[in-house]
């Protein structure tokens, strides 16, 4: 009963750091798919939490933060599609160059508004999401094996953790059974075809790079408004990254991003309840070899070695009109 | 893909372009500097100062251009071939394990003339090795550069913890660090250089490796425009399939390009870690990788751009440390 206890406990934890990682990853999803790279997903986040976490304990809000984590996410998405999309720029220069305006402007406006050394004030009550209780969750808890899962497992998480685990059925509905889906997929591989069509490739890549603004703005918020409370600078700590890892592990389909981001979450939360003790029949093994697994499996599936990953054909390239 | 735009002219294309973005991110940052509530002369006025302010402010600004310079060949080298190695950050941490290395063998018994070649090809070599399995996995199994080496990041980071901690720390220390090394395993200052010009070089960490990096900015000027692998990289990079049809070998070409990539990311790490804290730290790279990718855009991939490029970064560096006011902004450029 007690290993019972120990795998909910960590399953639990799985879902509370897999949250950012699906939405950055499906906010990585719809971007790659109408054909714009993204590495830009770390700095979004980043500004997203800083927005979040700072309106809200200005304002006192938590729906005044989340609207400003997706105000700034959609903005900084603008900016790359501008320089990607319109500029026809490089995709990789633009994505890089938003992580480091971020990483550096969010230190500079925290220290000068709030004085706390990059960081915003610490966020309570309404200010902060709150956990949802299912209803008879208390009552559920002492039932053999059902009473934890109900109770501890799936109650007391927050709203927006289930409208991440909603959301990949929606963006999958999205991509594939509406004509925006079609066309935004399309326009991933083979734009040519989408504007003889008479479908603007220019807009149609807008909105995509809109809808993963939004998606990553609540992939910010989670991380200020509701896993802390509050910003703190460097907060996202490589999440955009091990998105960008998990969208490419699940070869840019909605389902298999949430079991690859599941996946990559169980490791980290596995990897922190390690932290010493031994493994059953492996013995010691070490935590930095956990936290680089992610990367590591991501590569070797790159490598085509288990699968191949095929990336929309027309990704990372400029569309050109005229030629 | 038909290039839609005209060609600007040679002086536009390289004086007047990286001028206007300059005055631009400036401009920008100064909107910051505003929005925070600052006067943005003062600003300016102090990052300059503590940039270039007194001659030990010059020294730590020629120090991290030092490191600009490296990591800022490193991706020029790649950009030359169509390839964006992002992963300069990783081959220069991973090449610290050469640095470290030929100092914790060698720093007690003999002088630093003799460590310095053999931690540079340490670093070399490691920093090459950690370039080759993303350019051998592009080459042959076509996995993309931009993301494996963004992975290998990631991995080398972890893999530096694993052995800072475990493998590298000297018995008895708590400090994610090696030991510190001795006389050997320490490069002179260049306070020669700075007295002639009539400076105090003071406690900055300003060293030979400059020299070096010099050296390594002239070798890859030959290397790309006086050799024949270079013109086959330029090839490469302006056009694959006319390099395919002129019997090029692809796969050797970006194998090799990203050896060499690595290698010169690897040598940055010279500066750091017998240049300035004689030891190898957790983080010591602290982003000069992804610098470099600002100052080789910055600098058109031309090493007598990179070396003003990286002068102006460290000029940020050094004086935004100075200043307090930082002025991160230009990274924007």
């Amino acid at each position: 009963m007690d290993f019972f206890h120990t795998i909910i406990a960590l399953l639990e934890s799985t879902i509370r750091v897999s949250v950012p990682l699906i939405f950055a990853a499906l906010a990585g999803l719809f971007t790659e798919r109408a054909g714009v790279f993204d590495i830009g997903l770390e700095g979004k986040m980043l500004g997203a939490a800083f927005a979040a976490g700072a309106v809200a304990a200005v304002t006192g809000s938590v729906t005044m933060g989340l609207l400003a984590a997706v105000l700034i996410s959609v903005l900084l998405s603008l900016v790359h599609g501008y320089a990607s999309i319109t500029q026809r720029g490089s995709q990789i220069v633009s994505g890089v160059a938003i992580n480091f305006v971020v990483a550096g402007s969010t230190v500079i406006l925290g220290e000068a508004w709030f004085r706390q050394g990059g960081r915003t004030p610490a966020l309570s009550g309404d200010a902060r999401f709150q956990t949802i209780t299912f209803p008879f969750a208390e009552e559920m808890r002492d039932v053999p094996i059902l009473g934890p899962i109900y109770s501890n497992l799936l109650s007391g998480h927050f709203l927006l953790t289930y409208l991440a685990f909603a959301m990949v059925p929606i963006s999958w509905w999205i991509l594939y059974r509406t004509r925006f889906g079609l066309r935004l997929r399309a326009v991933g591989e083979n734009p040519g075809a989408v504007d003889t069509a008479g479908i603007s490739v220019i807009w149609m890549r807008y909105r995509a790079v809109i809808c993963c603004g939004i998606l990553c703005g609540f992939a910010g918020a989670y991380l200020s408004l509701a896993m802390n409370a509050g910003f703190v600078k460097g907060m996202t700590a490589g999440k955009g990254y091990i998105a960008l890892a998990a969208l490419i592990f699940a070869k840019w389909r909605p389902v298999n991003i949430m079991l690859a981001c599941l996946l990559f979450g169980f490791l980290d939360a596995f990897a922190i309840r390690l932290q010493g003790n031994p493994l059953p029949f492996i013995g010691q093994v070490p935590v930095q070899l956990m936290q680089a697994l992610p990367y590591i499996l991501t590569v070797v599936l790159l490598a085509g070695f288990i699968g191949k990953a095929i990336p929309p054909k027309a990704g990372g390239i400029p569309y050109v009109k005229e030629r | 893909m038909s290039n839609p735009y005209a060609k600007l002219p040679g002086w536009a294309e390289y004086g007047l372009i990286p001028l206007i973005n300059l005055v631009v991110a400036f401009l920008v940052a100064g909107l910051v500097v505003l929005l925070v509530g600052e006067n943005p002369l003062d600003a300016a006025y102090h990052m300059i100062n503590g940039a270039f302010g007194r001659g030990e402010y010059i020294g730590f600004t020629l120090y991290y251009a030092t490191t600009f310079i490296f990591t800022g060949l490193s991706v020029a080298v790649a950009f030359h071939a169509g390839l964006f190695n992002i992963g300069s950050e990783g081959q220069a941490y991973i090449g610290g394990i050469g640095v470290a290395l030929a100092c914790l063998w060698l720093d007690q018994t003999m002088p630093w003339y003799i460590v310095f070649p053999i931690a540079m090809l340490g670093s070399i070599a490691f920093g090459a090795l950690w370039a080759f399995l993303p350019g051998w996995l592009q080459a042959k199994r076509g996995s993309h550069i931009v993301i494996t080496t963004i992975m290998f990041n990631f991995i080398a980071s972890s893999l530096m913890v694993y052995l800072l901690t475990r493998v590298l720390k000297p018995l008895g220390s708590m400090a994610p660090q090696t030991r510190t090394f001795a006389e050997g395993g320490q490069l002179p200052k260049l306070d020669w250089l700075l007295s002639i010009f009539g400076l105090d070089i003071g406690n900055a960490p300003f060293n030979i490796s400059f020299l070096l990096a010099i050296l390594a900015a002239f070798g890859v000027w030959v290397l790309i425009w006086r050799t024949k692998l270079g013109y086959e990289m330029r090839t490469m990079g302006h056009s694959p399939s006319a390099a395919r049809y002129a019997g090029i070998s692809e796969p050797r070409i970006i194998i090799v390009v990203m050896m060499i990539s690595g290698g010169l990311a690897g040598m940055m790490a010279l500066n750091p870690i017998m240049g300035e804290q004689f030891r190898m730290q957790l983080d010591f790279v602290q982003g000069a990788g992804f610098v470099g990718i600002a100052v080789a855009l910055m600098g058109r991939s031309h090493p007598a751009g990179i070396i003003p490029a990286a002068i102006l970064f460290g000029m940020l560096y050094q004086g935004a440390l100075k200043s307090r006011s930082k002025c991160r902004r230009s990274h924007a450029i």
